[in-house]
């Protein structure tokens, strides 16, 4: 594995930039409020059609019944390592450890630290931002967010509850396995696109500034 | 049912003790987090809750296999992978949803493509990907990771 902790020249095209924060109370409330709406809409809908069809009546309860025991005896466990994750793991910490990795080792602590922390893959953009400037290996980065993308510990639980262990094991191992070769492929296609902007210029150019759009 | 539930239970509680030992403070707010993060969630799983019996209810095996089954072409198969990366339902929750599919006859393959795609892939998320990471990245990672969700899949019917 060659170190390319050094040579990273384009990260200067990424701006880290401040995480917009748009009142994260409200925020939570107006989710959760659509939510309750969309759960309100389905019930009525599931109303009607039980009323309409009684002998499906039957199957519908008890297998709704059934998921829902098993879930409330899952999701609050789930939760409290979600919410242990998410305060223990800080943010300082996987970009002080991220951010010097290299080689295998560096793959393995993306990772384990994309595994560890927990909330929605829109956190891990502007830390992820942060990894680059630091001079993190464009793979590791890749890695990072593709594994707190679909490998997470708790997630991981559930899979295992509702999949079984083998269909859980193999999804993950193969998981594994591919985002480590994903990573390369994109750490080689950027770089290789980045050495000859004047040959792909209307490509390699434009991209100086992304926007959300 | 019972040993992983147990097994995750007690793993929790152990973390948990642990929290506590080493930071009280950290370790009560870990746990208004997670309440706050369950009350979240909550609507979803009534929702989750519910489609899953109409759809072991209502949809006819036959109907699901046809479409998602061993059987069942490649279409199908890249029609749930589609639906994944388009949909944002919490990962949590999609594994319910994608046990119940599996137990109405669904097939392996698409079962994994679709969570596979539905956990890796963000469209709804990709503006905010392009402006912390630039368009390159962004699209090469997503675009990548359908195809490799795709292949995951493939390979899983495979193995299993």
């Amino acid at each position: 594995m060659k170190k390319t902790d050094k040579k990273l020249s384009p990260e200067k095209k990424f701006k880290a930039g401040v995480p917009q924060k748009e009142n994260p109370a409200s925020t939570y409330w107006r989710v959760f409020f659509r939510d309750t709406l969309f759960l309100v809409i389905v019930l009525a809908v599931t109303l009607t059609l039980l009323t309409i069809f009684p002998a499906k009546r039957p199957t519908v309860i008890s297998v709704s019944k059934k998921f829902f025991v098993e879930l409330i005896l899952i999701l609050p466990a789930v939760m409290v390592l979600m919410g242990l994750f998410s305060v223990f793991v800080s943010r300082e910490m996987v970009v002080k450890y991220l951010g010097r990795s290299s080689g295998l080792k560096g793959f393995l602590l993306a990772i384990f630290f994309g595994a560890l922390p927990t909330g929605p893959l829109y956190v891990a953009f502007p830390l992820a931002a942060a990894l680059i400037k630091k001079g993190a290996r464009r793979a590791n980065i890749v890695i990072f967010l593709s594994a707190w993308a679909c490998i997470k510990i708790p997630q991981e639980m559930v899979e295992l509850q509702f999949l079984g262990l083998k269909f859980m094991a193999t999804r993950l191992a193969l998981i594994i396995v591919f985002v480590i070769f994903m990573g390369l492929m994109i750490e080689q296609i950027i770089d290789w696109t980045d050495r000859r902007p004047e040959e792909s210029k209307g490509k390699g150019q434009q991209k100086v500034r992304g926007k959300g759009r | 049912m019972g040993a992983t539930i147990i097994l995750i239970n007690l793993a929790t509680l152990v973390c948990l003790v642990l929290a506590f030992y080493k930071d009280r403070r950290k370790a009560r707010q870990s746990l208004y987090e997670a309440v706050k993060a369950f009350i979240r969630i909550l609507p979803v799983v009534f929702i989750i809750i519910i489609l899953i019996g109409l759809l072991l209810g209502f949809v006819p095996k036959e109907l699901i296999a046809r479409i998602i089954g061993e059987q069942a072409g490649f279409g199908g198969l890249l029609g749930v992978a589609l639906l994944g990366a388009v949909l944002h339902i919490p990962s949590l929750i999609s594994y319910p949803l994608a046990g119940s599919l599996l137990q109405s006859g669904a097939s392996v393959t698409a079962v994994a493509a679709f969570i596979t795609t539905l956990t890796m892939i963000g469209l709804v998320t990709i503006p905010l990907e392009i402006k912390e990471l630039g368009k390159k990245m962004a699209f090469l990672r997503n675009g990548l990771s359908f195809l490799i969700a795709l292949t995951i899949a493939l390979l899983m019917g495979l193995i299993l």
